[in-house]
């Protein structure tokens, strides 16, 4: 019974970074339909950035704040010099363009940063927090929290602001919200710009607990894809589920049955899913445009 | 025949260049050729490697060469992928025409040119940690690193001495992980060590508590757990947070100042076996390798920075390389092989090397120093 516990909790906590990491695909998923695959590069860029700010003697929340506003400028420019200047590409070839530029922005962060490994302080004291006999850090609650505050703005952003529900306009029908007088462009860079700051808060909440390297975000943002894909594609609550189920499901998976097969076992789960639900636990499935 | 009389004028100039060669500076240059990972994945290992061979390979010319051959450095870099290795020794061996190799950073690169460099006959000294590499013995192929093997025969006599009977392994998804965990599989039985606990983990994960919580319901008295990079940080910060109070191990893998600073500390107490570089102002000033390796830190972080135990195997390298070729006294592969075998009480920075027909690696366990942190500090044990 020990052990189950500390095995949920462990997958509350893994679980809780994928979905922090998978929340961001969906804004420009929503925007465009586009899966970004240079998803974790902006979690990673976020993570380096307020690291080497806070080494330089900048105060840590500033370190943050910066380094958020660095992911998102970066991202404009993926949109404003990759995406819009192959505004004909399909949808397929502008994923193809995430991928080119998540390689790019990898080797970008090698000459930068070079190949070391760093970690942030946590944000908090670090005193394990016990529940019963299994523990966590406080640094994961930190990154459940920051979760739960991101689903909450992604979701109001979607629903209840002009800019959000604009965007989503332009994921319907780009020609139709063009002409009902929203700028597809600059919406479109907007959704990158957002895209990438979310992933920078990402990386800043996951970094003292996993640390960070330039190479760090591959393995985080395909997990981040593995969660959002499980939960259903572009909708936030599901970003969340997705991550969540996927955490436990390795934590359980390794506890009970082999640890060697932990990620062998998660992906069949999802692979299971996804043939009896192609479009995720709570995605809506493909709705027929004529 | 005027073409005839040509061809007369021709040999007899050249005849005499070559008596005047002898004597005079121009001296048939060492051809060295070498393929590290300087980039990739394992480039914390390739780039020391590749700054130390040329930094040494410098210095030596600046002062006139081996016995006045100058060295000629031909260098690749293979990405850490074995691949491109095998092409790169196939143009070292066929295009640059190397009289010695010296390289292949990962295990796997090296494995993946051992069958080239014995059909082209060209003496090759691996930079790689695998026991497999040299058992059994190939007529070309030396190494300087210590195996993954010795590593955990290093462990396990520390374990006996404290009277550690049970212990729980935790390992890595990687080459070095996989291959020291057969080691220590194969090897516990006989140093009378039960594994009560096998647990593997990725190495790109951030959490290891599930692993941990299992081994904590086990009746282990030590961890160990051998791996590099940034999860053995993990792996003991998270046993701290569960509040697991066992000798943990690790292996040589995490022997570099970057494991001390991300796991703070929850590194203190850990014990690894380690190249005797890292603590080389704590060795006794009997210790014949002392000045060896404070001259090698000294002048590495002169020049680029923290030093690492991984450029001190392609110091042992070039230097056994050069060595064998004083004594050769000629350029020749053959010549150059038959000396390197016979490298004898060779200080190196990994150890003191004494190679022979059935040991291409020369060094004996005592190369391997038991090290605990303390307060965030190497100590040397023994």
């Amino acid at each position: 019974m020990d052990q189950l516990l500390q095995f949920f909790i462990s997958g509350l906590t893994v679980g809780s970074i994928y979905a922090l990491v998978a929340l961001g695909f969906s804004i420009i998923y929503n925007a465009s339909d586009v899966v970004n695959f240079a998803q974790g590069e902006f979690v990673m860029i976020g993570a380096m950035s307020a690291i080497f700010m806070l080494k330089a003697g900048i105060p840590y929340p500033l370190a943050i704040f910066l380094a958020i506003l660095i992911s998102a400028t970066v991202g404009l420019c993926l949109e404003k010099f990759a995406i819009e200047p192959a505004k004909r590409a399909t949808v397929v070839s502008t994923i193809i363009i995430t991928i080119g530029a998540s390689i790019f922005l990898r080797g970008a962060a090698l000459l930068i940063w070079g190949k070391d490994i760093y970690g942030l302080p946590p944000f908090t004291d670090n005193t394990p927090i016990h529940i019963g006999r299994a523990t966590m850090l406080p640094q994961n609650l930190w990154v459940m929290l920051g979760t739960a505050f991101l689903v909450i703005v992604v979701r109001y952003f979607f629903d209840k602001t002009r800019v959000g529900k604009a965007i989503l306009a332009c994921s319907y029908n780009k020609k139709a919200a063009y002409l009902v007088g929203i700028n597809v462009k600059t919406m479109l860079l907007i959704a990158y710009g957002l895209s990438a700051a979310l992933g920078a808060v990402a990386g800043v909440l996951i970094a003292p607990i996993t640390f960070m390297t330039y190479g760090a975000g591959v393995m985080l943002g395909l997990k981040g894809f593995c969660a959002a894909i499980l939960g259903g594609m572009g909708n936030s609550m599901g970003a969340v589920l997705g991550g969540l189920i996927l955490g436990i499901v390795e934590t359980v998976g390794a506890g009970f049955i082999s640890s060697g097969y932990k990620d062998a076992i998660a992906f069949f789960v999802i692979l299971l899913v996804l043939f009896f639900k192609p479009s995720g636990i709570l995605g809506k499935g493909e709705v027929e445009r004529v | 025949m005027r073409f005839n009389k040509f061809l007369v004028l021709f040999s007899i100039i050249s005849f005499m260049m070559f008596l005047g060669s002898g004597s005079s500076f121009a001296k048939k240059p060492l051809k060295i050729g070498s393929f590290l990972a300087v980039t990739g994945p394992a480039s914390f290992l390739g780039d020391p490697e590749l700054k130390t061979l040329q930094m040494y390979i410098e210095e030596i010319n600046a002062k006139g060469g081996v016995d006045g051959h100058k060295i000629e450095f031909v260098h690749y870099d293979t990405k850490g992928k074995a691949k491109e290795a095998k092409n790169f020794v196939n143009r070292l061996i066929k295009k640059d025409r190397v009289d010695v190799i010296i390289g292949g950073t990962t295990s796997g690169n090296t494995l993946a040119v051992i069958d080239i460099v014995q059909r082209a006959k060209v003496p090759f000294i691996s930079l790689a940690g695998s026991i497999k590499i040299v058992e059994p013995v190939k007529k070309w192929v030396f190494k300087t690193p210590h195996t993954d093997k010795m590593a955990a025969q290093k462990i396990f006599e520390d374990m006996k001495k404290r009277g550690i009977t049970k212990i729980a392994l935790i390992t890595g998804n990687g080459g070095f992980d996989k291959s020291g965990r057969a080691q220590c599989l194969a090897l516990a039985p006989k140093y009378g060590i039960k594994i009560v606990a096998d647990e593997q983990y990725n190495n790109s994960d951030t959490d290891m508590t599930t692993q941990l919580t299992k081994i904590r319901a086990t009746d282990a008295q030590a961890i160990l757990n051998f791996g590099f990079g940034k999860a053995p940080a993990i792996v003991v910060k998270n046993a701290k947070q569960l509040g697991i109070n066992l000798p943990i191990y690790e292996s040589h893998g995490v022997a570099s100042k970057k494991f001390i600073e991300l796991a703070g500390d929850a590194a203190n107490g850990v014990r690894l076996p380690a190249a005797a570089l890292i603590v080389a102002d704590q060795l006794p000033d009997t210790d014949p390798q002392k000045k060896v390796l404070l001259d090698y830190k000294k002048k590495f972080e002169a020049k680029y920075g923290p030093v690492s135990t991984f450029g001190g195997h392609a110091y042992d390298a070039l230097f056994i390389v050069v060595n064998a070729v004083k004594r050769a006294g000629v350029i020749d592969r053959a010549k150059i092989r038959d000396e390197i075998e016979k490298t004898k009480g060779f200080v190196g920075t990994g150890g003191v090397f004494n190679m022979s027909p059935t040991d291409h690696l020369g060094l004996g366990l005592d190369a391997f120093k038991m090290i605990e942190i303390q307060n965030g500090k190497w100590k040397l044990l023994y």
